[in-house]
């Protein structure tokens, strides 16, 4: 298995991690990660451990993750972009709360056999969720290391049997104005509902997962509760939270921050420290919460690291002009 | 209205010395400084810290151009206090430049000079600051006795155009249209067009005008 990738002096890190993990304020429960992935590393994974978390060991060693410790659970949910809530980055955690996740219905349309209304757990029923951990890259320059769980879009895509004609993926996020102060008042960040998009070939990838918690527990409303997107190799922005509609579509669908400002977000919005942003340098990047105030840029990578499983997504196009 | 109340007590009462307004003035600093050496500035400390600064130099930048306004429309004398306010702006503009090019580039100086160019919120900060650099230099008094008042004058309005280019640094330092930048526009614009409503009047750019006793600076 995996093991063979590693030597001994990784060991020796992981073993190094465990024990800072357990000193330090990481929660439990992110030391209790370590050691699975651990455990997965030594190729003891399959001991007491259900099959998804080979899988998410799969995940994390094409990304780079012995020099990738998680962020931890406090920056995760208090560092965030949602202006459904608010434009500060601690908006979100103070007032999403106000949501209410439950009951949830997706609504799935447009050209699929299947369409209709999906309860929530109909979706993502325990028995399918799965941990990952995936880079998190902000078009804003910060990043993060999330161990989320959730199911494959995909799995979701194949159950409502996506017609030959569909060629893109449309998501929106819920409209309440009464839950969501962003959405009331003068300054309105963006227009309702917020709406984002892929390409089909990126939807049905495997790594293309709809999340429902983090850290083991469910989303918080601040991550997008209780459903949302996460496309590692993309901006942030791309990763649209508290989904209420999946449509397929034939044409590229609209996306709100491209349809605000075209020249600064791209639909694709790839990870690509060579195509640079008007506000924001993407050449490089901060690791939220990694040391204080003396945290230095580190380099960001294409595809925010997942170039060799995405890359090929995009052979024919130019990367530049559609970024 | 305390300050209304006290500025038309007769001039034996002694007031706040200026050393109160730089001892207050520092305290958002001091605060800033101390929650990000104690981890307390949140995910995103330098980032915070850039954010704190910056808005504090905004803050008595903007306070310093009100000094005028409420003199002539509100008869509050604050023009003894006003080189502070305008020296603290930059004071902070200094610590939100150094937090950016030590802390947040690590004195990467083909990054900054990168910056600089193709990203326009920073080519306004920069260019805002530049334009401090020789304002702050001749904020006090023996570089105004040595170019002379009307000289000093003339360029302290190099004002005018430095909060111009900080209110928008504000403003494009941030995607959509949030309100906290929009209401720091918003207050640039009105006291600079208090400038251009009543251009020809003595505005009291020159320290001398001080000594001019509260009642000839009412309107005639």
């Amino acid at each position: 298995m995996d093991c063979f990738l590693f030597k001994r002096k990784d060991w020796k890190v992981l073993i190094g991690k465990i024990r800072d993990l357990r000193s330090s304020e990481i929660t439990p429960r992110a030391a209790y990660l370590r050691r699975r992935e651990f455990l997965a590393a030594l190729g003891l994974g399959a001991i007491g451990a259900p099959a998804t978390v080979a899988a998410q060991f799969k995940t994390r060693e094409t990304t780079d993750v012995f020099d990738d410790p998680l962020t931890p659970k406090s920056s995760v949910t208090s560092y965030n972009n949602y202006y459904e809530f608010g434009p500060q980055k601690s908006d979100p955690g103070a007032y999403a709360g106000t949501l209410t996740t439950k009951p949830w219905n997706i609504k799935i349309d447009g050209l699929v056999a299947k369409p209709g209304t999906y309860a929530l757990e109909d979706l993502s029923a325990s028995t399918m969720v799965e941990e990952r951990v995936y880079r998190m890259r902000c078009v804003e320059g910060w990043s993060m290391v999330i161990p989320w769980l959730g199911v494959s879009l995909v799995s979701v895509l194949k159950r409502v049997e996506p017609l030959g004609s569909a060629s893109f993926v449309a998501f929106e996020t819920v409209v309440r104005p009464d839950e969501m102060r962003g959405q009331n008042g003068l300054f309105q960040l963006l227009d309702w509902p917020y709406v984002e998009g892929l390409r089909l070939d990126e939807a049905m990838h495997p790594l293309t997962l709809l999340a429902t918690g983090l850290y083991g527990e469910d989303l918080l409303g601040q991550n997008g509760a209780p459903i949302r997107l996460v496309v590692p190799w993309k901006y942030g922005f791309k990763g649209i939270k508290s989904i209420t509609r999946i449509t397929l579509l034939e044409k590229q669908p609209k996306t709100s921050w491209n349809t605000l400002a075209p020249s600064e977000y791209g639909f694709y919005a790839n990870v690509n420290p060579a195509v640079d942003h008007p506000r924001w340098s993407q050449a490089t990047e901060r690791r939220i919460a990694e040391g204080g105030l003396f945290t230095r840029r580190r380099p960001t990578l294409p595809f925010n690291g997942y170039a060799d499983q995405v890359a090929q997504l995009y052979s024919d196009m130019d990367l530049r002009a559609d970024f | 209205m305390t300050i209304i109340g006290s500025c038309r007590l007769p001039r034996t009462r002694t007031p706040l010395p200026r050393s109160a307004v730089y001892i207050t003035g520092f305290l958002p600093a001091i605060w800033a400084f101390y929650l990000g050496a104690s981890d307390a500035l949140g995910a995103n400390p330098i980032n915070a810290l850039e954010r704190i600064l910056g808005l504090w130099a905004l803050r008595f930048l903007l306070l310093s151009l009100a000094v005028t306004p409420l003199r002539r429309m509100f008869r509050i004398n604050l023009l003894r206090y006003r080189r502070a306010l305008g020296l603290l702006a930059f004071y902070y503009a200094s610590l939100h430049v150094w937090v950016y090019a030590c802390l947040d580039h690590g004195f990467n100086w083909i990054e900054i000079g990168a910056n600089i160019i193709k990203r326009p919120y920073v080519t306004l900060g920069a260019v805002a600051f530049v334009m401090f650099i020789p304002l702050a230099m001749t904020s006090n008094n023996p570089a105004i006795t040595m170019i002379g008042g009307a000289a000093w004058a003339k360029l302290h309005r190099l004002v005018y155009l430095a909060s111009i280019a900080a209110a928008l640094h504000f403003l494009l330092v941030v995607k959509s249209w949030p309100a906290e930048p929009v209401v720091y526009f918003a207050i640039t614009a009105l006291l600079l067009a208090f400038r251009l409503v009543e251009p020809k009047k003595s505005l009291g750019f020159a320290p001398e005008f001080k000594a001019r006793p509260a009642r000839s600076m009412s309107r005639n």
